[in-house]
């Protein structure tokens, strides 16, 4: 080979390696989008939601209510009798089957939405008003194309006089699409139309809150502590070990853990976001101190012996110079550890958080569930509203994620001394 | 820095404050994943209905469900546990052991397993002992046990078609699969290969139910509706589930007939669908008047708005009890009646 061609073949393999190293990023980035895609495309239509325009009339005759009413008169008052009418009167139905068929084209909580109008305005007995009432699961599911209906009819959910009316509704432009708002506000539900988040977003909250509670002070006092003031020995060579081993621990031993001792032994009431903060915090502090002590090794020693120089003690010279310059990366350390703990769900379902919360938690020792544990039993409900739920809840999950991990990185950028 | 860790130590410190005074005002069920869409749609009406907090339902599975539930009486124990079987002998053993000396048994309505393939899969019908000679670990052929050696189903039975044998089955720890080894790999085990079994001095059950493992029979996880996806896209599979599944899926997949019989209400009902089985949820009596709402939360889920034919369970695919079997779980959720664990 002469010295060109050896120079070709070097050129070559070098170019080779580049066209790798792209092909690779493409193919990550391929998966990246297929996912997102995927996803979105699921996910995006389950923002809103199908309504059904009727008309109400508050009919004195089937309400026992004046107007003026007192609300705890209006929230003890039955509305059954106005719901079916309002319902019935959407189309004619000629026998009891047609009519049950028709009451199902409306939300369960058609009564519920009915009660509340009349709590917004008690002047309205005698009167009749035009009213957006929550379409059922099936109707908005075809409304939405997610649902076929070019198939026969003992194959679909949907009748064909159900069809038939929706038809007439769309022609009638009496079909209405508006921003779910259920989807945030509401807590679990066997409707897929009324199922939210609600829920399982404060109980998040509350584990996450309490998971940094523990775990933040903690985590930074330990790794202050070991990496300036501990002497080096073989003691705290073995603690450090052990700090990496447990940040390798499968976070479901720490869910066994919390079973065995908050539950079993303390005693703490199940399900609940303090238990599960608590589980989280013992997950997530070795996944903290790791990154904490990172960034105290940055602070270079010039920092110390200065402030020693000029006669601080150490504690000074570690409280007043090295924590506020290594605080940006400890910061964004613990961003991304409770990032961590916020999409984990396998410590959660041994704690009793994998269950079905439709009441909104307001402390942390009500029981709730909690955003990816929402994911998992959505992912599995037979309901096909469910699937659009479920691809939304991760696109909630993951915006959340990619919030905090920006954040993070934005102190970090923002904060951070470089040292060269 | 001293600030936020005084502040963060006073929200910790009150936070333990709360906990110590903590007792239990709303109705907490484990159980069977089989009952939990039922169990769940009773809670959110029971707590709709404003009276009483909305019951907490986890779903955890038929045997794990019976072990918290047995575990002791008290606010850290459930009251309620759902299950897609009856109670075991040893489950009433440890429910004896720890004080849960009264229980009450409803039975909800009935499940029929559904052998399940895609839509554009033309029509199929097995009996119980081809679906057994499929799946089965070790089979009888002309008088010998041997390893299950089928590939297709024509290898079976020359009715059946030229295509290769692939059912998606539940994983060994639901009840789902428990049923279907009870109802279909033991009934189905033929005699010839119950006595060689005997013969060996092995438990003749056991072996009819043991599985192959050489990927005909694939395990699917407990995620149901993963299952009709993998039905879809696969018209030679196989798969089994809940009747509820059938029913919310009926655009997608559809049922195989067992024994000539195709899954329906009344054939679930009155047990000629050959894998039927009822399901039942178990209540601690010590807890009734305890914790609030036990008896109300019975009511409604025996109610004939709740477990009738027109009922709204039966609309989600619970199938319902006959009229003489309803009458009898009305009254015991009524009057409390415990059944006998010893």
């Amino acid at each position: 080979m002469t010295k060109e061609e050896r120079l070709k073949k070097r050129h070559r393999s070098e170019k080779r390696f580049k066209l790798y190293g792209v092909a690779s990023i493409f193919v990550a980035l391929l998966f990246v989008l297929i996912l997102v895609q995927n996803i979105f495309s699921k996910g995006s239509s389950a923002f809103m939601k199908t309504a059904i325009n009727v008309e109400v009339f508050f009919d004195p005759e089937l309400l026992e209510l004046q107007n003026g009413a007192s609300s705890d008169d209006i929230l003890q008052a039955d509305f059954f009798d106005i719901t079916i009418e309002t319902l019935l009167k959407a189309y004619p139905a000629k026998n009891l089957d047609e009519e049950n068929e028709l009451i199902d084209l409306f939300s369960t909580d058609a009564e519920i939405e009915i009660r509340k109008a009349f709590l917004e305005n008690n002047n309205l007995v005698g009167k009749k008003i035009n009213l957006e009432i929550t379409a059922s699961d099936d109707i908005d599911q075809l409304h939405k194309g997610n649902y076929p209906r070019d198939l026969p009819e003992d194959r679909r959910r949907i009748s064909n006089f159900q069809l038939n009316i929706y038809d007439n509704l769309v022609e009638s432009k009496k079909i209405v699409k508006n921003f779910n708002n259920y989807f945030f506000k509401n807590g679990d539900s066997r409707n897929p139309e009324l199922a939210g988040i609600g829920g399982a977003l404060v109980g998040s909250f509350y584990s996450i809150l309490i998971c940094l509670l523990l775990s933040f002070p903690v985590a930074v006092l330990a790794s202050i502590y070991l990496e300036e003031f501990a002497p080096k020995n073989k003691i705290t060579d073995f603690i450090e070990i052990n700090i990496n081993n447990l940040a390798a621990v499968p976070s479901i031993v720490y869910g066994l853990l919390a079973l065995q001792i908050l539950l079993a032994t303390i005693q703490l009431p199940r399900s609940t976001p303090l238990v599960a903060g608590i589980t989280l915090a013992l997950m997530t502090l070795p996944r903290i101190i790791i990154p904490c002590r990172a960034s105290l090794k940055a602070v270079p020693p010039s920092i110390r012996e200065g402030a020693l120089a000029v006669g601080a003690s150490k504690f000074q010279s570690v409280f007043h110079h090295v924590v506020p310059l290594a605080l940006p990366g400890t910061l964004s350390g613990t961003i991304i550890g409770l990032a961590q703990a916020l999409g984990e769900t396998a410590p959660l379902i041994l704690i009793g958080m994998v269950a079905f919360v439709v009441d909104i938690p307001s402390t942390p020792i009500d029981p709730s569930s909690s955003l990816p544990v929402q994911v998992y039993l959505w992912s599995e409900s037979a309901e096909r509203g469910f699937v659009e739920k479920t691809s939304a809840t991760i696109m909630m999950l993951l915006s959340f994620l990619i919030v905090m991990n920006f954040i993070a990185v934005y102190l970090r950028q923002k904060f951070e001394k470089r040292w060269n | 820095m001293n600030k936020l860790i005084n502040v963060m130590l006073g929200i910790l410190l009150a936070l333990s404050f709360v906990t110590t005074s903590h007792s239990r005002d709303q109705i907490r069920i484990v159980g069977s994943s089989t009952v939990y869409p039922y169990a769940t749609v009773v809670a959110e009406k029971f707590g709709k209905a404003g009276k009483f907090k909305t019951p907490i339902i986890e779903s955890t599975g038929t045997g794990g469900g019976m072990k918290l539930f047995c575990a002791g009486v008290g606010a850290n124990h459930p009251d309620v546990t759902n299950a897609s079987r009856a109670i075991k002998p040893k489950e009433k053993a440890l429910c004896e052991k720890n004080g849960v000396s009264e229980i009450i048994e409803i039975i909800v309505g009935n499940d029929g397993i559904s052998l399940a393939h895609s839509n554009s899969a033309p029509d199929a019908n097995f009996t119980k002992e081809q679906l057994w000679r499929a799946l089965a670990a070790n089979v009888d052929v002309d008088g010998k046990l041997v390893e299950n050696p089928y590939k297709n189903w024509n290898d079976i039975n020359s009715s059946l078609p030229n295509k290769k044998i692939e059912i998606l089955v539940a994983p060994p720890t639901s009840g789902t699969r428990d049923a279907w080894n009870s109802l279909v790999m033991v009934k189905g085990c033929s005699d010839k290969a119950k006595s060689l079994f005997k013969a060996a001095d092995k438990n003749a059950k056991k072996e009819c139910a043991k599985m192959r493992e050489d990927g005909y029979a694939v395990e699917a996880g407990e995620n149901d509706t993963l299952i009709v996806q993998k039905l879809t896209s696969n018209p030679n599979a196989y798969g089994f589930f809940g009747y509820s599944y059938l029913v919310a899926n009926k655009d997608k997949v559809k049922a195989a007939a067992v024994n000539g019989v195709r899954p329906s209400l009344e054939g679930i009902q009155n047990y000629s669908y050959p894998i039927a089985r009822p399901l039942f949820f178990y209540v601690k009596k010590a807890h009734v008047g305890v914790i609030p709402g036990i008896q109300e939360f019975l009511d409604e889920f025996t109610s004939k708005k709740a477990m009738s034919n027109r009922g709204y369970l039966a609309k989600i695919g619970l199938v319902p009890l006959a009229s003489d079997k309803y009458k009898v779980t009305r009254t015991a959720a009524l009057d409390l009646k415990t059944i006998s664990i010893k």
